[in-house]
């Protein structure tokens, strides 16, 4: 550029006039006011509202990861691990270390994915609308308006969206899921749509796409890192229950918390994703179980995908151990006990297709042994299971499927278990003599049913004692019959001991059971009116018939019949404070069944010892309770009880054996084996409660269980010695 | 680093004779180079991971551009101003050649047609035009220096103004178009227009902003793009639609405010984590101020406050009205777009799209700064030269 001369034509020049001054002051003054507002917002929003940003500019960057915690072990009452958390290995893939082909697909997948839950909102808005329309308007939607109805309806599913096959030109990523899919044993195609949807559910964390990849691919993947680009592995605690199907339903399961649990207050402030326990002592004990997760902290940028720094993450917290009042031992030998005394009535002819045992300490309420057949390995449980799988074990219509736990679940009626109970009753109210000879013959007449002895045997008329050793039916009619007269005299007895009301067991479900009685029957009536005029149907299978209580039905109570429907549970512990009355002076403690002892640290140390108080006590006439116990240790000692038998050889000095048998009839199925015992020992007496549903006499198939479970308890030679006794 | 082979020129040529020495403004001169070394500090960190491979992409750009803008200003300060007068007509015609180029030829960016790619840069006209805008209405209003204060030179000189602007808000570029009115407003303040027209023009201003905003779009005419009204709405309520206006000036404030009295330096994640749009351009601001917190932003808005303040002594000391009036509308354009870009990035204005001057990410904003802080140059240098303050005899 040439240079410019300086101007020779004088232009008009302005001195500073005061005008000018003051104009040129008032920009100044504004440009004063404009930095001072500029100043005292920063200020503001930096100085004084500096830590309110800083923790939303961190909401904005940091995505919490959680890292599971590992379980916490279930151990027996010595110690011996039941319940394991184990370390395995999932495998990972890092999504920004894979080949651009996949976040290709994964761009197009989210693409129309999104565009699939747009199309979804609109159509259901439509339906909506169309709903509304139609009950806006008058009357019933005509034919044309229901089509319409349904083909919005149908239009308004979530469709699912599959994920696009690999272009054949992604050689590198196809090459890499083929590697992979070889060892661990997936399809290239399945790892492919894992890998898909979980970067376009998560896109800021890595990908598992299996969970258990087990020790071969770890060494696998571990040596020949270098030709699996972008694939980790991650150590992962998962649950293992080496004992299989052992006490599987007290024990539960674990699975990934749902939904609907989330907002339940036991699962508050629980993580979606976190692994829970779902049933039984899993579930009940789970806040101690479950630990506290760790928190992987992610920084991420504006579209969610992560940049390359490290926060420091946040170790997890193993739970802690649960220690319970089990025997591993006698667990073990009563479940196989259990099955022998099912194959064995199986091989007469009997189906026998369920059972249940419980083993306590009379003491103090310990669950020494628990177990329902049929059962199920709760490993099952590690991979999704498949809806007929799922059916298979819930079971279906009225026929409950391996689920359920029928020691506590269970309803029944107990058959002959029941006579020491009612006997208890009749003598405490005064309704009979111990030696007064009732129930001769073998049928008691009242109106027109007939209520007689299995088989139609006639004992003669029998004094107390020797009615319950061989367990006469027509005795205890007669007592049912005299009982009714005075009232609830007998419903009363057994709700003091423990029947018919919950146990308090650790456990997040138990069977309430029903002691029937007038009030009862009165309110069953009522109910089933009220549900056939609501439903406009001749009957709801509340109560078979609309009729009031009768004579016959506390007959049939007294011999544990009729409507009572109890569990194994209940009556172990109505055993037990017949127990602890019989040894404490007729004080009887009725305690709480429980499972758990204490919980432990997850290095060993005690850290506190569960306590369950018992119930209450009652008492009761401490010479009536005499007689009683004697009868039933002679069914189980004398020659002629019911039981003898099966006690053949038993130390009967050494350790007493109050045995009871029990035969419940259900028409026209094959009838229900029961057995009842309570073993004194000055340490460690034993209240067994055995059932076997379609077992067939309680002496045939439920006693020689529990004289296997008594024989393992006591370390005696285990043997298994059906008895013969034909008595309900 | 593959910086260009443009240099900036040596200030002081080699061994010349003490009186050919050039009294460049200090002061000014101090402010701009901070700005331009902010600029440049701000950008490093704040753009990053913007280019994967690339962290120097932008810093290496917005070199380049501060270098030929720093020679153009050395150029034009020692280019005598005044002679710029007589080709008014031309400047004018360039200012509206250029606008009407860009609309006809330009490259559409983001919804917007600002600008014209060459191969090396992309024009964008309306930076440019404010430098030449500034000339022209100044040259204008000189010639007419008798009738200062009569209607009729108001009223021209808005027209001249608004015609241009127009065509810019039609890009659409509304802030480049508000710069331009506030520049002929504040020049006419300057010049000396009776307080009667400004008052008058105050309140014209404020029945149109009435009617665009509110009026016209119930009769159902949309004189401004619809997003042109979610941006100016937005700012006034921040928080009613987080996830499109209102978001990038809620992920502004929160840069700024986690800020803090000294920054989050390498800790940043607003900006380089890219929560922040257009945060190398009109959201610079923000990345300083997360970067470098109270302490930083305060540094920025000292050297502005320098800056500003030598446009004022510049336009008291100039030798003639044509220099005192291109201060005056330098002076005025820096403010506007100061207040107006930074107010925005701490929610007290509406966001326009107006660059913040010299900090900004891009060759025509930066170059245009650099082409009026040289004409600042040269009317301090003649003022000096006239006044025979210093270096009486001043050869070319």
């Amino acid at each position: 550029m040439s240079a410019i001369e300086r101007a020779r034509t004088p232009d008009p020049r302005i001195p500073v006039s005061p005008q000018l001054a003051l104009r040129v002051a008032i920009i100044g003054g504004m440009a004063m006011v404009m930095f001072s507002v500029i100043f005292f917002r920063l200020w503001y929003l930096q100085v004084l509202s500096g830590e309110k940003y800083v923790q939303q500019a961190d909401a904005n960057r940091v995505r919490d990861l959680p890292i599971a915690a590992p379980r916490g072990q279930i151990l027996d009452r010595q110690g011996r691990s039941i319940v394991a958390s184990v370390t395995t290995n999932a495998v990972q893939v890092i999504p920004s270390l894979l080949p651009a082909a996949v976040a290709e697909q994964v761009a197009a997948y989210r693409k129309r994915l999104y565009g699939a839950e747009a199309g979804f909102r609109v159509a259901q808005e439509k339906l909506q609308r169309y709903e509304s329309e139609i009950k806006s308007g008058a009357g019933h939607a005509d034919l044309a308006q229901r089509r319409e109805l349904r083909r919005l309806q149908s239009a308004a599913q979530l469709p699912s969206v599959s994920v696009s096959p690999l272009p054949a030109s992604a050689v590198a990523a196809r090459r890499l899921f083929g590697r992979l899919g070889a060892v661990i044993k997936l399809s290239p195609r399945t790892i492919d749509e894992r890998v898909v949807q979980g970067m376009t559910a998560v896109p800021y964390a890595n990908v598992t796409v299996k969970t258990d990849a087990g020790l071969g691919p770890r060494t696998v993947l571990g040596e020949r890192q270098s030709e699996f680009p972008g694939v980790t592995q991650q150590p992962v605690s998962i649950r293992e229950y080496p004992f299989g199907d052992m006490a599987a339903q007290v024990l539960g399961h674990v699975d990934q918390v749902s939904p609907p649990e989330l907002r339940l207050r036991a699962f508050h402030g629980v993580r979606q994703g976190t692994v829970v326990g779902q049933e039984g002592l899993e579930y009940y004990y789970d806040g101690y179980l479950r630990g506290v997760p760790g928190v992987q902290r992610i920084e991420v940028n504006a579209e969610g995908y992560p940049v390359p720094r490290v926060l420091a993450p946040t170790a997890p917290t193993a739970g802690r151990s649960l220690k319970l009042t089990l025997d591993l031992g006698l667990q073990r030998e009563s479940e196989k006990a259990l099955l022998q005394g099912i194959e064995n009535a199986r091989a007469s002819g009997k189906p026998a297709d369920a059972g249940a045992f419980v083993a306590l300490d009379p003491l103090n309420g310990e669950v020494l042994a628990i177990g329902s057949y049929p059962t199920f390995d709760p490993n099952r449980f590690a991979k999704p299971l498949t809806p007929a799988e799922y059916k298979e074990l819930v079971g279906s219509g009225s026929a409950s499927g391996p689920l359920t736990d029928r020691a506590v679940n269970g309803a029944y009626p107990t058959g002959s278990t029941f006579k020491p109970i009612t006997a208890m009753a009749a003598l405490e109210a005064g309704v009979i003599t111990p030696s007064e000879g009732l129930g001769a013959g073998s049928c008691i007449s009242v109106s027109i049913e007939q209520f007689c002895n299995a088989g139609h045997v006639d004992f003669g008329a029998v004094g107390l004692v020797e009615a319950l050793k061989v367990s006469s039916d027509t005795y205890f009619f007669e007592v049912g019959k005299r009982a009714n007269a005075r009232g609830a005299l007998i419903q009363e007895m057994a709700r003091r001991l423990g029947i018919g009301s919950t146990t308090g067991i650790d456990l997040p479900s138990e069977f309430t059971g029903v002691v029937p009685d007038s009030r009862w029957r009165k309110q069953q009536n009522a109910e089933e009116l009220r549900c056939r005029q609501r439903r406009h149907v001749s009957s709801c299978g509340i109560v078979s018939e609309v009729r009031p209580w009768t004579v016959g039905d506390n007959m049939h109570l007294a011999v544990g019949q009729g409507d009572l429907l109890t569990s194994p549970l209940q009556l172990a512990v109505a055993y037990s404070t017949l127990a602890n009355a019989y040894v404490d002076g007729g004080v009887g403690t009725v305690v709480t069944p429980h499972l758990g002892r204490e919980i432990d640290e997850a290095n060993g140390g005690l850290l506190q010892s569960l306590s369950f108080p018992p119930r209450r006590r009652v008492h009761l006439n401490y010479s009536d309770l005499g007689l009683v116990m004697e009868g039933i240790h002679e069914a189980a000692s004398q020659p002629g009880g019911t039981s003898a038998a099966v006690w053949a050889g038993w130390d009967q000095a050494q350790h007493p054996v109050y045995g009871k048998t029990g035969t419940a009839q259900h028409e026209p199925l094959e009838d229900q084996s029961w057995y009842m015992a309570y073993i004194a020992d000055p340490k460690r007496p034993i209240v067994i409660a055995v059932t076997v549903e379609q077992g067939g006499f309680g002496a045939e198939t439920a006693a020689p269980i529990v004289r296997l479970m008594a024989s393992q308890w006591f370390g005696k030679p285990l043997k298994f010695i059906g008895g013969s006794s034909k008595t309900f | 680093m593959p910086l260009s082979p443009i240099k900036p020129p040596d200030e002081t040529p080699v061994a010349p004779p003490r009186a050919l020495r050039l009294p460049f403004d200090p002061l000014l001169t101090v402010a701009v180079v901070g700005l331009a070394i902010c600029s440049l500090v701000t950008l490093g960190a704040a753009t990053k991971n913007l280019v994967p491979g690339h962290p120097r992409y932008y810093v290496d750009r917005q070199a380049i551009y501060l270098t030929v803008g720093f020679a153009f200003m050395v150029v034009l300060s020692r280019v005598d101003y005044s002679q710029m007068r007589k080709l008014k007509n031309v400047i004018y015609a360039a200012l509206m050649f250029s606008i009407l180029a860009v609309l006809g030829l330009g490259h559409a960016a983001r919804g917007s047609t600002r600008a014209i790619n060459f191969p090396l840069f992309s024009f964008q006209a309306s930076e440019l035009g404010k430098v030449l805008l500034i000339l022209a209405l100044a040259a204008f209003m000189v010639e007419r220096s008798r009738h200062l204060r009569e209607r009729d030179t108001t009223i021209r000189v808005m027209i001249a103004a608004l015609v241009p602007a127009m065509f810019v808000i039609a890009q659409p570029d509304l802030g480049s178009g508000l710069v331009y009115m506030v520049v002929a407003y504040t020049l006419l303040f300057a010049a000396g227009t009776p307080w009667r027209h400004l008052a008058a023009l105050a309140a014209l201003v404020a029945v149109a902003a009435g009617f665009v905003l509110v009026a016209a779009p119930a009769a159902g005419v949309n004189v401004l793009k619809p997003y042109q009204v979610a941006r100016l709405t937005a700012f006034l309520h921040p928080s009613s639609n987080p996830l499109t206006e209102g978001y990038q000036q809620q992920e502004s404030k929160i840069a700024i405010g986690a800020g803090g009295k000294t920054g989050r330096g390498a800790n940043a994640s607003q900006i380089p984590n890219g929560f922040v749009p257009e945060s190398r351009t009109d959201f610079v601001f923000a990345a300083a101020g997360e970067q470098y917190g109270f302490a930083g932003a305060g540094l920025l808005l000292l050297l502005y406050a320098l800056l500003i303040s030598r446009a004022l002594r510049v336009l008291v000391m100039s030798k003639d009205l044509f220099g005192s009036l291109i201060a005056a509308g330098v002076a005025a354009m820096l403010m506007f777009q100061v207040f107006v870009n930074v107010g925005m990035t701490i929610g007290i204005m509406p966001i326009t799209g107006v660059t913040l001057p010299l900090m900004s990410y891009g060759g025509s904003s930066v170059i245009a700064t650099l082409l009026a802080v040289g004409l600042l140059q040269s009317i301090y240098v003649q003022a000096r030269a006239s006044a025979g303050l210093k270096g009486r005899v001043l050869r070319y």
